[in-house]
């Protein structure tokens, strides 16, 4: 394969500047939503005693696992030595960081005390996951930050093995943190619809889908401002058949997941309020998950070919998203929607809502709160490629287009 | 000031020797404004240190002992639909809201109504925090904010709880509230904040002083005599005793947290 060089984004169109003006301005928003919540307190969001973890924590753990799939195409070309994605191993290194970075400036905005983030860095307890978390999040910083250096330094990079070791022990990382926010959920005896190994597993299944959404929606992006195919027709065949692979494997993971839950009679009813009659949550998981999120853009991956799997690929990122943030969604807040069983088979009720469903609608500061993780990620991205090459200039398929 | 220099031609200072002047005189001021910062930052923590020294020399605290642990025996049999005294008590005791709450304030005890769908069979029993001994909160809390005393008490230190309410989703109890506003007027024994996580502290600040919770005496003044509380580790106090004679039942036993809120007939 030759040579692969890389390009700063230096000649950008108004629409690039406007662009990144925008998720500017989202961000600048989203902090002023976070002041306004911590002003005011919880008291000004949707959640409640009962439903603790709400719309942040959905895009929060969203973009904390995009990040670590977000790194999957680096890793396909160093640790598994599959050459056609080295062309991406910078970019995919860039959106890990800034998808992780989103994720962890919402979570930590979202905190009761967020001026207390030193005291969560400084503070341990080791018998935690979230304390875990901790090190594999601000780990994952430093060892993708390395990873880019050995990449993108022009000694380090002549030779091939510090790639490799670095992006190996990267690897071995990202299923680490992607396990580790799984079993967030997955180490929860007390609630019904968590509470199983098999989460850390779905985690990462759905981070290799989520990453990769990521991953080629800005390099579509990016091919269309630089007026250059970034992903030529034998990457677009390939980055489809990861995709068919991805989402057919969370499809797996999570009809696992469910099918073990209905199996064990004492979990029918969570079941049952999930999947039948949770009314939003059913919803979120049918038809944002399943349908918007998974087959429908599975269908347009397999279909659209010749001129039109470009086009195709790109709706199909954009829909593989839809369905993550749905399954988030879903697992998150349907999973504290459905009440504690403090006395299994027993009808329960109380002044503080035993045994009742819980209800959630987000407010505006949150769901602002939400988005700007996202443009926070889509910022720092915007900005890298445009201080840094990151970005392929020429594949061994590329051709300019228009 | 002139100190730099002697006035060798009668005009006064020099000029080099007057700004060497003026330096010395904002570098002192300088000193003199940072010491002054300094001891001003400082005398605060100072006396606090002395006045904590003086406190324990008091001996008002003597640590919890972990041959203790401190448990409730709740007799369902004797609590009534229409009682609310425990509720009450603790509300007033803590200052949190007892009456009309919302889905965002907190409650550290509630009463809650159960009813056997099949048979009809129907009881109406306290529940609050249930002071674990394997406490899911306390396990899963990233600062340790969440903590169990020596003596089975679980607590949460609202100088290090960052809000995170991992505990909440982890308590199979619904035992903690989070702190959704601002409050004003906390009570001197309930050191209550925004953005913190609080729960039943089973009147460890009563204990202390060798009394009962607050819940325990109200249900006792109103006649019922519902909760019993004691040392779940002396064979001869009598929750033990009772607990040993009858057979009793712990809330979710089955997902192994020990409990140390033991109820009867139920």
């Amino acid at each position: 394969m030759a040579k692969v060089e890389f390009n700063r984004c230096a000649d950008h169109s108004v629409f690039f500047t406007g662009l990144l003006g925008l998720h500017a301005l989202v961000v600048a928003v989203g902090l002023g939503a976070a002041f306004y919540m911590e002003h005011h307190g919880h008291v000004v969001t949707g959640m409640t005693n009962q439903i603790v973890w709400g719309a942040p924590h959905v895009f929060a753990v969203f973009l904390i696992v995009a990040a670590s799939g977000a790194l999957n195409v680096a890793s396909f070309s160093s640790v598994f030595n599959r050459l056609a994605y080295k062309p991406y191993g910078r970019l995919s290194g860039l959106l890990a960081i800034a998808l992780l970075a989103g994720g962890l400036a919402v979570l930590v905005l979202d905190l009761g005390r967020p001026d207390r983030l030193l005291v969560a860095m400084t503070t341990y307890n080791f018998k935690s996951i979230f304390a875990w978390n901790i090190y594999l999040y601000t780990g994952f910083f430093a060892i993708v930050a390395a990873y880019l250096f050995v990449m993108m330094d022009r000694n380090v990079s002549r030779s091939s093995l510090p790639t490799k070791a670095v992006g190996g022990f990267a690897f071995f990382w990202r299923f680490a943190l992607t396990t580790g926010t799984g079993s967030i959920f997955g180490f929860l005896i007390a609630r019904d619809a968590y509470s199983a190994a098999i989460m850390a597993p779905m985690f990462i299944a759905s981070s290799f889908l989520y990453g990769l959404a990521f991953t080629v929606l800005v390099l579509l992006m990016m091919s269309r401002e630089a007026r250059a195919e970034m992903i030529g027709s034998e990457m677009i065949g390939k980055f489809r058949g990861l995709f068919i692979l991805f989402a057919l494997a969370t499809l797996y993971f999570t009809a696992v997941h469910h099918l073990t839950k209905i199996y064990q009679s004492s979990y029918r009813p969570v079941e049952a309020f999930l999947l039948l009659d949770g009314g939003i949550y059913t919803a979120a998981f049918w038809i944002g998950q399943i349908v918007i999120g998974t087959l429908l853009p599975l269908a347009i991956v397999i279909l659209a070919s010749g001129r039109r799997a470009w086009l195709g690929l790109e709706l199909a990122a954009v829909l593989f998203l839809v369905g993550g943030l749905s399954q988030i969604y879903t697992i998150i807040i349907g999973g504290q929607a459905f009440p504690l069983r403090l006395f299994p088979g027993m009808e329960v009720t109380s002044s503080f809502f035993d045994g009742q469903v819980n209800q959630y609608s987000p407010s505006l500061p949150e769901l602002l709160l939400g988005v700007s993780g996202i443009s926070i990620a889509m910022l720092i991205t915007g900005i890298g490629i445009k201080l840094l090459p990151f970005l392929p200039r020429g594949t061994a398929n590329a051709a300019p287009a228009r | 000031m002139t100190k730099g220099c002697s006035d060798v031609n009668g005009r006064g200072a020099c000029e080099p020797c007057a700004a060497e002047d003026a330096v010395a005189t904002s570098r002192r001021g300088f000193l003199l404004g940072t010491a002054g910062f300094a001891a001003t930052m400082l005398a605060p923590g100072v006396t606090l240190y002395a006045m904590s020294g003086e406190a324990e020399a008091a001996g008002t605290t003597a640590p919890a002992s972990s041959k203790v642990r401190w448990g409730l025996l709740i007799d369902a049999g004797k609590c009534t639909d229409d009682c609310n005294a425990c509720v009450k008590a603790c509300s007033a005791t803590y200052g949190w809201k007892s009456t009309d709450p919302s889905a965002t304030e907190p409650q550290w005890i509630r009463k809650v109504s159960v009813k056997d769908p099949k048979s009809g069979a129907h009881f109406s029993l306290p529940v609050m925090c249930q002071h674990c001994a394997s406490a899911a909160c306390v396990d899963v809390c990233p600062t340790g904010a969440s903590f169990k005393r020596a003596d089975g008490i679980v607590l949460v230190d609202r100088h290090i709880c960052i809000g995170c309410r991992y505990c909440m989703m982890a308590c199979p109890y619904k035992a903690r509230s989070f702190v959704h506003e601002t409050l004003t007027d906390q009570l001197p024994d309930a050191p209550r904040g925004k953005g913190t996580v609080e729960a039943c502290t089973l009147c460890a600040h009563l204990i202390d002083k060798g009394e009962s919770p607050a819940c325990v005496a109200a249900c006792k003044a109103s006649g019922r005599e519902a909760i019993l509380f004691g040392d779940l580790n002396d064979p001869s106090s009598e929750i033990a005793k009772r607990v040993a004679t009858y057979r009793t039942t712990r809330i979710r036993e089955d997902l192994g947290c020990d409990p140390g809120v033991y109820y009867q007939n139920i």
